[in-house]
C-alpha cells in the first residue's frame, strides 16, 4: 500500500532566536512505495524521527496531511487510527520499546493479540531464530541487552506482518554481521513481500540494500 | 491477550506496585467501613433505647440521686434502686392528661452467697405495662408467671435455668433480644414476684421502705400521655402534684445520649471523609507517579495498536482489581478489629451501642466496597485521561 505524505510540517513552541516556535519538519511531500526499501539518512537533529512519527500516525503533524492507500490517517477517529497501527503499519521505534511486565515472545506477539487477530507462535519463534535471539524467547526485557531488545522490536514488526514497515535507526545498537541480516531481512519483506519501507539510518553502508535514498538537515528533505 | 489479561499479568509481575496500591485502598476500605458500622451501631442503640423507654414522662423519687443512679441504669447497666411511696401512683393518675400510668420497682441483687449474680431486677405491673411487656413479646409469647423472670441478653443464664436471687429461685423462661444499653443487664419480672423478692431482700437486710409503716414502695412510674394533651404541660402539672416526686420528659433525658452520640457520629463522620479525602489524594499521587513511570510503557501499548479507551480500560481493570482486592481486605480487617472489641467501644463510649443485623452489615460493607473502587476508579481514570491526552509519538521521543 502506498503511503504518502502531503505538504506535512511539524512545529513546536520553543523559544528559538526570534520566532517562539521551532520547525523541526518544515512543510514537505513524500510517496513510499510498495516493495521498495526508502532510506533516510542525515544529521542529528535533522527531524527524522520526527517525519517517522508523523508517517506511522503516531504524532499529527501540524500541517499537511498523511495518506495510506486512500485514507486519510489523521481524519481518523482514534479507536480506528489505532487499529490500523496495529493491522497495517509497523513501527521498529528509536530506544526501547518493550512491555517490561511481559516475556520477549509475549512482546512479539502482543500487536496481534490486541487487535484480535493473533499471529502464530511459530512465526513469533521464526522471526526471533532469524534474527538470532530465539533463545531469550522466554526472557523478560529487562534482561536483554540494547542490540537484543532492537532485535526483538523487529521481531515483533516482522511477525504482525504489517503492509508497511518504518523503523527507526533499527541497526543502531547492532554489530555488522547483525546490521547486515536486519537489512536484509527487510530488503526482503518489501521486493519479496511487496511491502513498503521505510529505515532511519545513519550507516552508510545501508545504502546498497535502498531503492531510494534522502536526506533530511534542519527539518527540509532532499 | 486481551486487555483483562495484560492486566492480570502488569499486576502479577509486578507485586511490589500492586501491593502498595492495595494496601492502600485497603486502608481506605477499613476507615470506611470501620467508621460506618460504628456509626449505625449507635444510631441503632439510641433508636433502640427509644423504644425501650416508649414512655412520655418517667416520674423517679424526687431524692437527687434517682434520676442520677437511672440513667446510669440506662446507660451503662448499674444497679440502683431508690424508692418512693406507692400512694404516688395514684397522685399520678389523678393528673389530667395521663393515659396510662405503670409502676416499677427496683431490686438490686448482692454479690453475695444469696444471688448468682449482681443484677437489677425490674418488677412491672402487667396490668399497665406498655414497655417492658411489648419487648418481653419478641422472644416469649406468654406473660410473666410467678417466679418467672425475663433475663436481659447480657445476664449470664439460659432459658430453663433457674436463677438464685436472695435465696429464692426464679425461672428464666426468656431471654431477650439485645437493646445495647444497660436494660441488658438487668432481669424482669411481675409484681407479685418482685414483692417476694423485696421481701426476702428485708431478710437479707436489704431495706426498701421508706419509712417504717409504708407497706407498698415503687421506684418509677412510666407515663403516657393522652393525644391531645401537651406533654410539658402534664409534666409540670405532676412535678407541682405528686409529693415527693420528679417527673421528667424522657426525651430530654434522650437529648442527653442523642447529643453526645451526635458529637461521636459527627466526629467519626468527619473522620471518615478525612480519610477518604486523604486517600484519594494518596491515591491520586500513587496512580500520577504510577503513570509517570509507565508512560514509556504506555506508548508502546499505542504503538502496537492499544486505543485510547483500551489504554483507559486497562489501567482501570488494574485498579479496580486492586481496590477490588484492597477493599475487600480492609473490610476484613475492620470486621475483626471492631467485633472483638465491641464491649470496649461500648464502655469507652458509654453510649447504647447496638451491632446492626447481618443485612445491614452487608449493605454497609457493599457501601465501603463500592466506595473504595470508586476512589480507585476516580484516580486512575484521573491519570489514564492526562495519560491518553499526549501523541505516543511525542512520548516515545521522550529518552529513547
Ligand atoms: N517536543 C519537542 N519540543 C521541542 N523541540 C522538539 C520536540 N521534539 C523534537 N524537537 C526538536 O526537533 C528536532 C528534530 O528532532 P528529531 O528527534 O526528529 O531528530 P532526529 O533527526 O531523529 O535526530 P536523531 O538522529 O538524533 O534521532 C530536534 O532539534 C529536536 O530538538
Ligand atoms: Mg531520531
Amino acid at each position: 500500500m502506498i503511503l504518502r505524505a502531503e505538504n506535512i510540517s511539524k512545529r513546536y513552541f520553543r523559544r528559538t532566536g526570534q520566532a517562539n516556535y521551532f520547525e523541526a519538519v518544515k512543510p514537505l511531500s513524500l510517496a513510499l512505495e510498495p516493495g521498495s526499501l526508502t532510506l533516510l539518512m542525515g544529521r542529528s537533529g535533522g527531524g527524522k524521527t520526527t517525519l517517522l512519527h508523523m508517517l506511522s500516525g503516531l504524532l499529527t503533524p501540524t500541517e499537511g496531511k498523511v495518506w495510506l492507500g486512500d485514507t486519510d490517517l489523521y481524519a481518523l477517529p482514534d479507536a480506528q487510527l489505532s487499529r490500523l497501527r496495529g493491522e497495517q503499519i509497523g513501527v521498529v521505534p528509536q530506544g526501547r520499546s518493550a512491555v517490561d511486565t511481559l516475556t520477549v515472545l509475549e512482546n512479539v506477539l502482543l500487536p496481534g493479540q490486541l487487535c484480535g487477530r493473533p499471529a502464530k507462535q511459530e512465526t513469533a519463534l521464526y522471526w526471533l531464530e532469524a534474527l538470532e535471539i530465539g533463545n531469550l524467547a522466554d526472557a523478560r526485557p529487562a534482561a536483554l541487552s540494547g542490540g537484543e531488545l532492537r532485535r526483538m522490536a523487529i521481531a515483533r514488526v516482522l511477525t504482525q506482518d504489517p503492509q508497511v514497515i518504518l523503523a527507526d535507526e533499527p541497526t543502531g545498537d547492532l554489530d555488522d554481521a547483525s546490521t547486515r541480516l536486519v537489512l536484509s531481512i527487510l530488503q526482503k519483506a518489501a521486493h519479496e513481500q511487496g511491502k513498503t519501507v521505510f529505515v532511519v539510518t545513519h550507516e552508510n553502508d545501508a545504502r546498497e540494500y535502498a531503492d531510494r535514498v534522502y536526506r533530511m538537515d534542519g527539518g527540509s528533505l532532499s | 491477550m486481551n486487555a483483562f489479561s495484560l492486566a492480570i499479568k502488569n499486576l502479577i509481575r509486578k507485586p511490589g506496585r500492586t501491593a502498595a496500591l492495595t494496601l492502600l485502598t485497603a486502608f481506605l476500605a477499613l476507615s470506611v467501613f470501620g467508621g460506618s458500622l460504628v456509626v449505625s451501631s449507635l444510631q441503632r442503640g439510641l433508636h433502640s433505647l427509644e423504644s425501650r423507654l416508649g414512655a412520655d414522662i418517667i416520674v423517679l423519687p424526687a431524692s437527687a440521686q434517682s434520676k442520677v443512679s437511672f440513667e446510669k441504669l440506662l446507660l451503662q447497666g448499674t444497679t440502683g434502686a431508690f424508692y418512693m411511696d406507692a400512694s404516688a401512683l395514684d397522685a399520678v393518675r389523678e393528673v389530667e392528661g395521663v393515659e396510662i400510668a405503670a409502676p416499677q420497682t427496683f431490686l438490686a441483687s448482692l454479690k453475695a452467697d444469696c444471688c448468682a449474680v449482681k443484677v437489677q431486677v425490674i418488677g412491672m405491673d402487667q396490668e399497665t405495662d406498655f414497655v417492658v411487656q411489648p419487648w418481653i413479646a419478641q422472644s416469649y409469647s406468654r406473660s410473666l408467671g410467678d417466679m418467672d423472670v425475663a433475663v436481659g441478653c447480657k445476664v449470664e443464664a439460659d432459658v430453663g435455668e433457674t436463677l438464685r436471687i436472695y435465696d429464692e429461685n426464679c425461672h428464666v423462661v426468656a431471654r431477650l433480644a439485645p437493646t445495647g444499653t444497660g436494660l441488658d443487664t438487668a432481669v424482669y419480672c411481675n409484681m407479685d414476684t418482685m414483692n417476694h423478692l423485696l421481701a426476702a431482700a428485708e431478710q437479707k437486710g436489704v431495706s426498701h421502705k421508706i419509712t417504717s409503716d409504708s407497706e407498698e414502695t415503687i421506684s418509677a412510674v412510666y407515663v403516657k400521655v393522652k393525644d391531645g394533651y401537651d406533654i410539658d404541660q402534664v409534666n409540670s402539672k405532676l412535678n407541682g402534684h405528686v409529693r415527693k416526686a420528679t417527673a421528667v420528659r424522657t426525651r430530654s433525658m434522650l437529648t442527653q445520649v442523642s447529643d453526645s452520640l451526635a458529637g461521636v457520629s459527627r466526629t467519626v463522620s468527619l473522620l471518615i471523609a478525612a480519610v477518604w479525602v486523604l486517600a484519594l489524594i494518596i491515591l491520586l499521587i500513587a496512580f500520577a507517579m504510577m503513570a509517570a513511570e509507565r508512560r514509556r510503557e504506555f506508548a508502546v501499548l499505542r504503538l502496537v495498536g492499544t486505543s485510547r479507551r483500551g489504554l483507559c480500560r486497562l489501567v482501570l481493570t488494574e485498579s479496580a482489581l486492586c481496590s477490588l482486592a484492597g477493599g475487600l481486605i480492609g473490610i476484613g480487617a475492620a470486621a475483626a478489629v471492631v467485633f472483638p472489641f465491641t464491649t470496649l467501644i461500648e464502655t469507652q463510649l458509654g453510649l447504647p451501642y447496638l451491632t446492626p443485623d447481618a443485612r445491614t452489615m452487608l449493605l454497609l460493607g457493599a457501601l465501603a466496597l463500592g466506595v473504595t473502587v470508586l476512589v480507585g476508579a476516580l484516580a486512575s481514570a484521573w491519570a489514564a485521561l492526562r495519560l491518553s491526552r499526549t501523541d505516543p509519538g511525542a512520548t516515545l521521543r521522550e529518552g529513547a
